[in-house]
Order: structure tokens, then C-alpha cells, then sequence
């Protein structure tokens, strides 16, 4: 993902001469050519991402679009009131790329990780949120946010192709029609794969429909996901996020204001670090039973 | 003297803003509102400015007022429901203010995004901010110092109004004076230091730096009193947050226009 999301912006810069590229001190091995390409557009902010997102708000005040680029944590957490005050109040187009989001960054440990992400920001005002899960939705998020225009945040993770059976819709992505479905799985971010790779082989594969929303804060629940919950009554929501203001808990809260009667919800989320020890992103899911091996036990318990 | 006589006309009204608001923030007003005519009373087209200490909003809408970029039914409704006026700018309510602040510490960051900008796009502008003393205890303050320097931003011009004085004690006594001039000429800035209620002083030091086209952002410290103009108010921390009553407020306006021949 994050070698398309390069050569997107690198498109992006031809389209856009408005475009500017903040980087916190970070891209070795990666903006390289972006850096070579854009010239005095692309600007090393130095480790200061306070000042990045300020220095980013005061140039977009003046006609530019400001792609600002950090790993996920340190553009979310350090310079919050910054993305409050700064870009969202005054609806301004700033565009934050978090680089990671979730356990991506696994070993380098908890300061590299960004659990609460759309926690903090998709509250915000003007803030729209984009958690792609593959390179297909990916780019459909960055179409949107370039049309858009306005405050965003970008959580660039390791994603693979959008699987089969799959189309992209406006909220992300949804399965073919299917009457017989007896679970709506809602899933956000590339922990998706997951799901994937527990349905390829599950024999109740055909009765499961499976939808990525992308984008966050949901103001209100898709049609067709709308009407696959009042088909299944069985609703399971995957993310490497937190519950707390996260896709579940959005989910939970659309679905009892639509009143829509659900046998069983489950919320698969991020639980932190619960035995205290550190490893890979995939170690991490797992310890979150966002792990192929449990979404399969969580699906299996439905039927 | 025609200076003198707008200083002495836009501290009347910023006492009749507080005294009708029964607000705080006075002497802060005061402190910087001389500053703020030096700036804004003379600021060409595409210049722009930023208050970051936005607690001295009454001397910002009073002098925004003044050059008619806000009209006098809006400066009626200060502090009150439903206004566009509150104690500290809001966002996207007019022109002349391009940035909510309030929060200390992010004017400089978005005055060196436009000074960045103006670069960028090969525009004359200047990015004028103005910041209290107190508040470069922000770290974004240094971050945002270092940047300028690095970008070369010699279209950017701080004001610091040095009162001396911050939230709860003396400037010396908590960080000491993180606006210290060697300090800002160390990082890289052109400094000078002038009386920051002398307006022609001020005039001539802005014509004096901005004519230093040296790649170094400008820093102009202004001295100022916190209060400034009303003895009981002035060098006086308390006046950052006491309203007035009507016998300090007739004394004030008495002296106000004593001092400054209205």
C-alpha cells in the first residue's frame, strides 16, 4: 500500500500545483523520489510536528493543499490541539498521513502504535477519516480526499487486493447481493486480510456477507449494510482500533437508532497490550484475537 | 500627536467593551494595543497578521474596528450570546482575522505557514504575529523559530509585547525571559528592541528590519506595561483578569482622556 500511495501522490503532484509535501524528518528509502520530484514543495519539518501541522494550517490558509507525513502516532497524539485548532475549526485542506496506524509498526513497541487514532481524531471538526483495508479502496479514499478538500487523516497500512466477490462502494466496500446470508461482518483497515484469509476455506463461506467501511465518523449506516443486519441478525465488527470510538461502537450506536433487532453483535477490536509483552503486528492481533485462527472460532460460533 | 490621540481613542473603547462585558483581560489589552495600531493601522495588501495572544481580542476587534474591517453593531454583541465576538477570536468570521486563537502558542507556528507560503508563491505579503513574552514559554515557539530560520522566512515579523508580566507571576520568576534578545539572535532572527508604545518608534524599527531583505525572520521586541495608561492597572498581574467597577472605570476614562488629549 504505502508503494501505491507513493506513486499516487507522485501522480498527484503533476495534477495539483497547489500540492505541498511536509515530512516529519521521516521517508528514508521511500520520499526519496517524491522529494526529488516536488523540490522546494516538499518540506522536511524537521522533528516538530506541532509546528508541521501549524506551518501546514497557515499555508493551506493561503491556497495550498498539505499532504503532512509522520508515523501514525506522532501526527495524531503530539500535535492533536494543532489538528483541532489549527486545521479542523477552520475547515482547511490539510491532509495527515499516518504512517502505520494500528499495531502496524509491531516490534518498535506501544510509542509506535496507534490504537486510538480514529478515537482522537474523527470527532473533530470537519475531520473525515480514511482506514482503507486494500490498495483498491485505498485509492478510492485518496480520490475522495483530494476531492474533498478539506481536514483528513490518512492511516497508511500494509494492505493486498481487494478480494474477490468484493466491489468498492461509496463507504468502502460490499459483497454481492446475497438472500441467504445468516452474518453481516463489518470490517475497517488492512487487519480485513484477516477475515479474508479465515473465509477462504470456512464452509459457511456462502452465507456470510462481508463489508469494509473506510471512512470515519459514519453519520449513518449504509443502505445495503442496512439491509443485510435486518436479513442476518448477526452483526461481527473487525478493527485494530480500540472499542472506544471506533467502527464497533459506531456500528452498536446506528444500529439501536435504527432500531434493528440483532440476535448477536460481537466487536473485535485493539485490547492493548494485555499480557504486558511486546512483539509483531501479527503478535499483537493475535493477543487481540484479531488473529485468522479466532475471527474463524468467532464466525464459526454464529452458525 | 495624531497617534497619540488613536492610542488614547481605542483604550476608551476597549474600557467601554470591558466595562459593558464586566470582563477581564484588560490590562493585557492594554499592553498591546499600541502594537497591534502599528501593525494593522499600516498593513498593505497582501500583508496579514495573526494575534496569537487571543486574550487581547478587545484591542484586536477595537483596532479592526477602527480601520473598518469590523463593523460597530458586531463590537455591541463582545461577550454576549450569539456573537461573533467572543473572549477570544473565533474561526472563519472575518477576513481581517484568518486564525482562531487562544490557545498560546500556535500563532507563530501559522504565521511561519504563511510566511512559508508566501515564499512559495513568490508574494510580496508579510506575515506579521504578535505573541506575549509569557507565551514563548511554548515549545512551538522554538520549533517554529528554528523553521523560519532554516526556511529563510524574511517576510516574517514577531511582535512580542514584553510586559513582563504572565498567567500567575513575573516572566523572570517562572521560566525566565524566554524572550530574551540574544537568545532570538542566537537561533538566527534579526532582533531590535523598541518602546512598544512609541508607534512611530515601532513604525521606523518595522521599516528599519524589513528593509534587511538577509534571509533572517524579524523579531521586534516591544516593551510594554501591562495596564498601560491607567496607573491603578499598570505593572499590575491582577488586571489580566479583574473586570472593572463603575468608579474605576469613570477614573480610567478621565484618565485616558487627561493623558492623551481627547
Amino acid at each position: 500500500m504505502r508503494k501505491h500511495f507513493s506513486a499516487y501522490i507522485e501522480k498527484a503532484v503533476d495534477k495539483y500545483d497547489n500540492l505541498v509535501f511536509i515530512t516529519g524528518d521521516l521517508g528514508y528509502n521511500a520520499l526519496e523520489n517524491l522529494r526529488e520530484k516536488m523540490g522546494d514543495r516538499f518540506i522536511n519539518a524537521g522533528v516538530a510536528e506541532q509546528n508541521m501541522i501549524g506551518v501546514a494550517a497557515g499555508m493551506a490558509s493561503q491556497g495550498y493543499r498539505v499532504i503532512c507525513y509522520s508515523i501514525a502516532p506522532f501526527v495524531v497524539y503530539r500535535c492533536l490541539e494543532q489538528v483541532r485548532n489549527d486545521v479542523c475549526f477552520h475547515n482547511l485542506p490539510v491532509y495527515i498521513v499516518g504512517n502505520g496506524g494500528g499495531y502496524g509498526y509491531g516490534i518498535m513497541g506501544s510509542s509506535h502504535h496507534a490504537i486510538e487514532d480514529i478515537a482522537t481524531l474523527s470527532g473533530l471538526p470537519n475531520m473525515e477519516c480514511y482506514v482503507p483495508a486494500f490498495i483498491e479502496d485505498m485509492n478510492a479514499c485518496l480520490d475522495e480526499m483530494f476531492t474533498r478538500n478539506g481536514p483528513s487523516y490518512f492511516r497508511l497500512g500494509l494492505g493486498k487486493n481487494l478480494p474477490e466477490g468484493m466491489t468498492l462502494t461509496s463507504y468502502g466496500a460490499a459483497p454481492s447481493k446475497n438472500d441467504h446470508a445468516k452474518l453481516t461482518i463489518i470490517a475497517q483497515s488492512p487487519v480485513a486480510n484477516n477475515m479474508v484469509a479465515s473465509l477462504k476455506e470456512n464452509a459457511h463461506k456462502s452465507s456470510i456477507d462481508t463489508f469494509i467501511v473506510n471512512k470515519m465518523p459514519i453519520a449513518k449506516l449504509p443502505a445495503d449494510i442496512e439491509s443485510s443486519i435486518g436479513r442476518t441478525k448477526n452483526v461481527l465488527t473487525i478493527e485494530e482500533h480500540i472499542s472506544v470510538g471506533g467502527l464497533g461502537s459506531a456500528v452498536s450506536l446506528l444500529i439501536n437508532e435504527l432500531s434493528l433487532p440483532v440476535n448477536k453483535f460481537v466487536s473485535l477490536h485493539a485490547e492493548g497490550y494485555p499480557s504486558g509483552l511486546y512483539g509483531s503486528q501479527g503478535y499483537h492481533q493475535k493477543e487481540s484475537g484479531l488473529d485468522e485462527q479466532n475471527i474463524t472460532k468467532i464466525i464459526n460460533a454464529y452458525f | 500627536m495624531e497617534h497619540k490621540k488613536l492610542q488614547g481613542k481605542l483604550r476608551t473603547r476597549i474600557l467601554g467593551m470591558h466595562y459593558k462585558a464586566n470582563s477581564g483581560h484588560i490590562g493585557c489589552s492594554l499592553s498591546c494595543i499600541d502594537i497591534m495600531i502599528s501593525i494593522l493601522k499600516f498593513k498593505e495588501e497582501p500583508d496579514t497578521f495573526i494575534l496569537s495572544k487571543g486574550h487581547a481580542s478587545s484591542a484586536l476587534y477595537t483596532i479592526l474596528n477602527e480601520i473598518g474591517e469590523i463593523p460597530d453593531d458586531k463590537i455591541d454583541t463582545f461577550y454576549k450570546d450569539a456573537t461573533t465576538l467572543p473572549a477570544h477570536p473565533a474561526p472563519m468570521k472575518y477576513k481581517a482575522i484568518p486564525f482562531a486563537t487562544g490557545s498560546l502558542g500556535h500563532g507563530l507556528p501559522l504565521a511561519t505557514g504563511i510566511a512559508k507560503a508566501n515564499k512559495l508563491s513568490k508574494n510580496n505579503g508579510v506575515s506579521y504575529v504578535l505573541m506575549s513574552d509569557g507565551e514563548t514559554n511554548e515549545g512551538t515557539t522554538w520549533e517554529a523559530a528554528h523553521f523560519a530560520v532554516a526556511n529563510k522566512l524574511d517576510n516574517l515579523v514577531i511582535f512580542v509585547d514584553k510586559n513582563g508580566l504572565q498567567g500567575f507571576g513575573n516572566t523572570a520568576d517562572i521560566l525566565g525571559d524566554t524572550a530574551a534578545v540574544k537568545i532570538w539572535e542566537a537561533i538566527g532572527f534579526e532582533v531590535m528592541e523598541v518602546d512598544g508604545h512609541s508607534i512611530s518608534a515601532m513604525l521606523n524599527v518595522k521599516q528599519k528590519l524589513l528593509a534587511k531583505k538577509n534571509g533572517k525572520p524579524k523579531m521586534i521586541v516591544a516593551n510594554t506595561v501591562k495596564g498601560k495608561g491607567i496607573p491603578y492597572m499598570e505593572d499590575k498581574m491582577e488586571w489580566h483578569y479583574l473586570p472593572m467597577n463603575e468608579a474605576q472605570y469613570n477614573d480610567a476614562i478621565q484618565k485616558i482622556k487627561n493623558d492623551y488629549d481627547l
